[in-house]
């Protein structure tokens, strides 16, 4: 018997490479390529009254200098707007490069193409562009004032205002026993992946054929966007994405410009052409995330059942909208997480802002709304003086409840918001247990003897996974047995490699060590959508768990034969096909692909075995009707709705009572993601998760200036979290309900580790310290701060109101 | 603007020596990347803080985007492809990195191998504690560091057993 290869922890196929250096980054391709360097708008909002290139046109070593002008057809237009919303009335997207006007300080307005990237920068540096200042609009606050306006053409900076709900949250809220009401601040992050972004193209004249490599998240996307702008047929381009060094979303949007650029060079100079971002571009010219101002209203009863919300927000989207509202359409619809709201109603707008464009970054729109809820959720407890836990189990949507609709609200697909399966209150007894809930009084009571300050928090959440439309994969056995096996989406270090192997080799019967798998190269996998909203596994976990049950249905049919027994009798274990019980006799999965392509010239002893003389049934055709030659399977998966994955985290914290400096001393995560292919990533997932959460509630934030400069657009200022910021141990504890929705029960874990972070910390500070916390993130500095307004105040609640 | 001016450079590299000609200005890490193709060193932000680009210079972790390539002459350089095995093998780091899941998208990875090889040189028994001292100066965005603490103690280890084998 084949042992299982789904759920064991196997050590990742792709370290090999890595750990030796082996890897091919977009960087590492294409030695001697030319390279792009991009002049950025250093304002953040500017009328462009002149480009003068004179002092660069002859400098030795620049092969092109292009700025809007040079810029026809497609590519003269906007970029895409990639996902179209009906309440999306205003939205508006930038030029590959700037024309006439700049938005946001990074915008591209020229670029340089020389030797090497030493000459492009000296080379940009050279370009003069004279600019007429129009005020900037920086932050949601001067946002929806609308003193100024980012665009003309927009109406008090809104792109969208939209609104959903279901029963009467009015209603509810006045008739309700007791009401409160929060505002509450989230502030911009980013995904900064350790790689940038980088692009690198290479125009075959002889063949008519760009070829591109890009470190993106959507293989697919890139390639549809570069033939529609630069007019090729979709068949004339290839994208291959390479080692890509990490994504969490900012690499889902497409096309930026440069992804045009380079190979519009390329095509234009005859000679690979190559743009690497670095670390400050991406900051400002790369997308953010988080930044929404929220109010909420709620009515709830004496058990702290909630009874109606009234949920408004505002979105700053940046300078333009090619992502659409995604974000904030996540946020107003998980907002709901694992609760049974009966009354809702949520409205949010997204605003224009002069600064950089914010699309999804892990968690995409659930960290804001994850705060918002907790923070709710807390708030009612502390009203009360109930238990936290307490407030949410009485909330909880039950087991037995499944599936469950929210309503007639419609989640991010444009799908009816429909959970399909869970275990709420199960997974918050795992928690209390894992973060010791109930023994925690005692422990701070022995702290707060010696002088110290602990607290706890908890937040919940549930994650919308798994979006359609679709994923593929491809299972193709070879002669020699090998199983190579594509899908079209994309990897940052997920180890699809691995993970997808796992599944084929239990679907396939083939072993483990003989599969091997290729991710988001549009010549395997020319139909696909991307990775994005820890769909991945998800996605084309179930289409090549279809595809390889394809690929075995043949198997078995060819084997059948060739062992003149019927196909039900048949197995397949390490790659070989046996008669159940007689496993003497057998037949091996390569020698099934030579029959499976009958042959008229032997080039090697396997096709020899192969010729039109030797195999097949004489009273046949050598191709029975109905086969195709060669031993495949091919499917895609298309589930009707996401599924929703869920999951809670805790943590205990100790303030200095003096530096305010926040201590981690526990975390704890239970988390729910269906059936789990390989425990170590999801569990490494997790991990990373985590800590970007840890970094989003205590420590990163984009600070602009009121003219819309960012002032921390480095990692010397910008922290993310170093190893000594992150807890010692993360306690990971695991649920499983499977998914109904697709053929192996998965549910997505990309973002698991970072939804709920912030949340249960400001939950956790809160609960040491006694003072309201409504604003992500918290630093020691702002903790001070607060301290000395509440003693100002008098308005310390009493500790501990676990 | 006049051509650029050049200046040869001898760079001896994981045992062997190289000999290119560049601009004084030519960073490092460009030089191992571009000039001499070792693109296994990483560039991640350079402006030092990221540690992606660590390579070890007579043996001590440095970051090659803040060192010039002329600078760089005299000393002998290891980069993260200097660190497997003449025969292709494994080192400690690079086995313990892949036994205990220390890297996901890998990105990072190359610095961090570097800077542990030099640390468990320096401190063949590290603590815990000292592990994580051990790589605070690096930055990775994906693993959250939890199993690069154990790859760094995993790796000691290893080095203690092959030290035990060949005494
Ligand atoms: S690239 Fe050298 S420290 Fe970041
Ligand atoms: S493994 Fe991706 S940055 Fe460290």
């Amino acid at each position: 018997m084949t042992t299982k290869s789904i759920g064991e922890p196997i050590a990742r196929v792709e370290d090999a490479r890595l750990v030796t250096g082996q890897g091919r980054y977009a960087d590492d391709l294409m030695p001697g390529a030319l390279e792009m360097a991009v002049l950025r708008s250093p304002h953040a909002h500017a009328r462009i009254v002149d480009i003068d290139l004179e002092a660069v046109l002859d400098l030795p070593g620049v092969h092109a200098v292009y700025t809007y002008d040079d810029l026809t057809g497609p590519m003269a237009e906007p970029l895409p707007l990639l996902i179209p919303h009906p309440t999306l009335t205003h939205g508006r997207t930038q030029y590959a490069l700037a024309k006439d006007e700049v938005n946001y300080v990074g915008e591209a307005i020229a670029v340089v193409v020389a030797d090497d990237r030493y000459i492009a920068e000296d080379a940009v540096g050279r370009i003069l562009v004279s600019y007429e200042f129009l005020p900037p609009v920086v932050g949601i606050d001067k946002a929806r004032a609308a003193e100024h306006l980012v665009h003309d053409d927009v109406p008090g900076n809104v792109a969208a205002r939209m609104e959903q709900g279901f029963g009467d949250a009015a209603g509810a809220i006045a008739k309700a026993p007791h009401k409160l009401v929060l505002d509450i601040e989230v502030e911009r992050s980013a995904a900064t992946p350790m790689e940038g972004r980088g692009t690198v193209a290479r125009w075959d004249r002889d063949l008519g054929r760009m070829s591109v490599w890009s470190s993106t998240q959507t293989s697919t996307g890139v390639r549809a966007a570069i033939a529609s702008k630069l007019g090729l047929d979709l068949g004339q381009v290839d994208l291959v994405t390479p080692d890509v060094g990490g994504g969490f979303g900012v690499k889902i949007v497409h096309p930026w410009p440069e992804e045009l650029l380079v190979p519009f060079a390329a095509r234009a100079l005859g000679r690979p052409v190559k743009f690497i971002e670095d670390r400050r571009e991406h900051f400002i010219s790369s997308a953010h995330e988080r930044g929404q101002q929220q109010h909420i209203e709620v009515g709830f009863d004496e058990d702290g059942r909630v009874l109606g919300v009234d949920f408004r927000f505002w979105h700053d989207h940046g300078a333009y909208t090619p992502y659409g509202l995604i974000v904030p359409i996540i946020t107003s619809t998980q907002f709901l997480g694992p609760y049974k709201i009966p009354n809702y109603h949520v409205v949010f707008e997204s605003l224009y802002t002069n600064t950089v464009i914010v699309t999804p970054y892990r968690g995409a729109g659930r960290p804001q709304a994850v705060y918002a809820m907790e923070r709710m959720l807390d708030a009612i407890a502390a009203h009360l003086g109930i238990d936290r836990t307490l407030v949410r189990e009485r909330n909880f949507i039950q087991p037995d409840e499944f599936p469950y609709a929210h309503g007639e609200m419609s989640f991010q697909d444009g799908r009816p918001l429909v959970y399909d399966s869970g275990n709420y209150p199960e997974l918050m007894a795992k928690a209390k247990a894992l973060v010791g809930w109930e023994d925690f009084e005692r422990f701070r009571d022995e702290a707060r003897a010696e002088g110290r300050k602990v607290g706890i928090g908890i937040a919940c959440y549930v994650e919308g996974t798994g979006v359609g439309p679709y994923e593929g994969g491809h299972v193709t056995i070879e002669t020699s047995g090998k199983v190579k096996v594509s899908t079209g989406l994309t990897t940052q270090g997920q180890g699809h490699q691995t993970a997808f192997a796992q599944i084929v080799a239990d679907e396939l019967g083939a072993r483990f060590e003989d599969v091997e798998v290729v991710t988001g190269d549009t010549r395997r996998s020319p139909y696909s959508v991307g990775t994005f909203a820890s769909r991945a596994a998800v996605m084309s976990g179930s289409a090549i768990a279809l595809a390889a049950r394809k690929a075995k249905e043949k198997a078995l049919r060819l084997a059948a034969q060739a062992l003149e027994v019927d196909e039900s009798d048949l197995e397949i274990n390490d790659g070989v096909v046996s008669v159940k019980g007689a496993p003497g006799t057998s037949i091996d999965l390569g020698t099934l692909a030579v029959l499976s392509n009958p042959l008229r010239y032997a080039f090697d002893e396997a096709s020899k075995a192969a010729t039109q003389f030797v195999v097949g049934d004489p009273g046949k055709p050598p191709v029975p009707e109905g086969e195709e030659p060669g031993l495949e399977g091919k499917d895609f998966y298309s589930p009707m709705r996401s599924t929703f994955a869920s999951g809670i985290h805790a943590v205990i914290v100790e303030t200095d009572p003096d530096t305010a400096e926040i201590e981690i001393l526990k975390y704890a995560v239970v988390h729910d993601c269906g059936t789990l292919i390989n425990p170590r990533i999801v569990e490494g997932q997790i991990h990373g998760g985590v800590a970007q959460g840890v970094g989003g509630a205590l420590y990163e934030r984009m600070e602009y200036d009121e003219s819309g400069q960012l002032l921390n657009a480095s990692f010397m200022d910008f922290l993310i979290p170093y190893v000594t910021e992150i807890p010692k141990k993360i306690d990971i504890d695991h649920q499983v309900t499977p998914s109904p929705l697709n053929p192996l029960g998965i549910k997505g874990a990309g973002e698991a580790g970072v939804i709920p972070t912030a949340a249960a910390f400001a939950s956790a500070i809160e609960d040491a310290e006694g003072i309201t916390i409504t604003s992500m993130p918290i630093s020691p500095s702002q903790l001070f701060d607060l301290r000395l307004q509440a003693a100002a105040d008098g308005t310390t609640n009493q500790e501990g109101t676990n | 603007m006049p051509a650029p001016e050049l200046t040869d450079v001898t760079l001896t590299v994981n045992g062997v020596q190289h000999e290119i000609t560049v601009e004084p200005r030519r960073l490092l890490s460009d030089a191992l990347r571009h000039d001499l193709g070792l693109t296994g060193t990483h560039v991640g932000c350079e402006h030092g803080v990221c540690g992606a680009c660590t390579v070890l210079v007579d043996g001590k972790p440095t970051r090659a985007c803040l060192m010039f390539a002329v600078a760089a002459q005299d000393y002998a350089i290891t980069t993260v492809e200097g660190l497997t095995r003449p025969d292709g093998s494994l080192s400690p780091v690079q086995q313990a990195f892949k036994d205990c899941h220390g890297l996901q998208c890998g990105f990072c990875t190359p610095g961090f191998l570097t800077t542990v090889a030099a640390g468990i040189e320096e401190n063949p028994d590290p603590t815990e504690d000292e592990a994580r001292d051990m790589i605070a100066g690096n930055l990775c965005r994906c693993t959250g560091y939890q199993n690069i603490v154990a790859s760094v103690l995993r790796a000691a280890e290893l080095q203690a057993g092959e030290s035990e084998e060949s005494a």
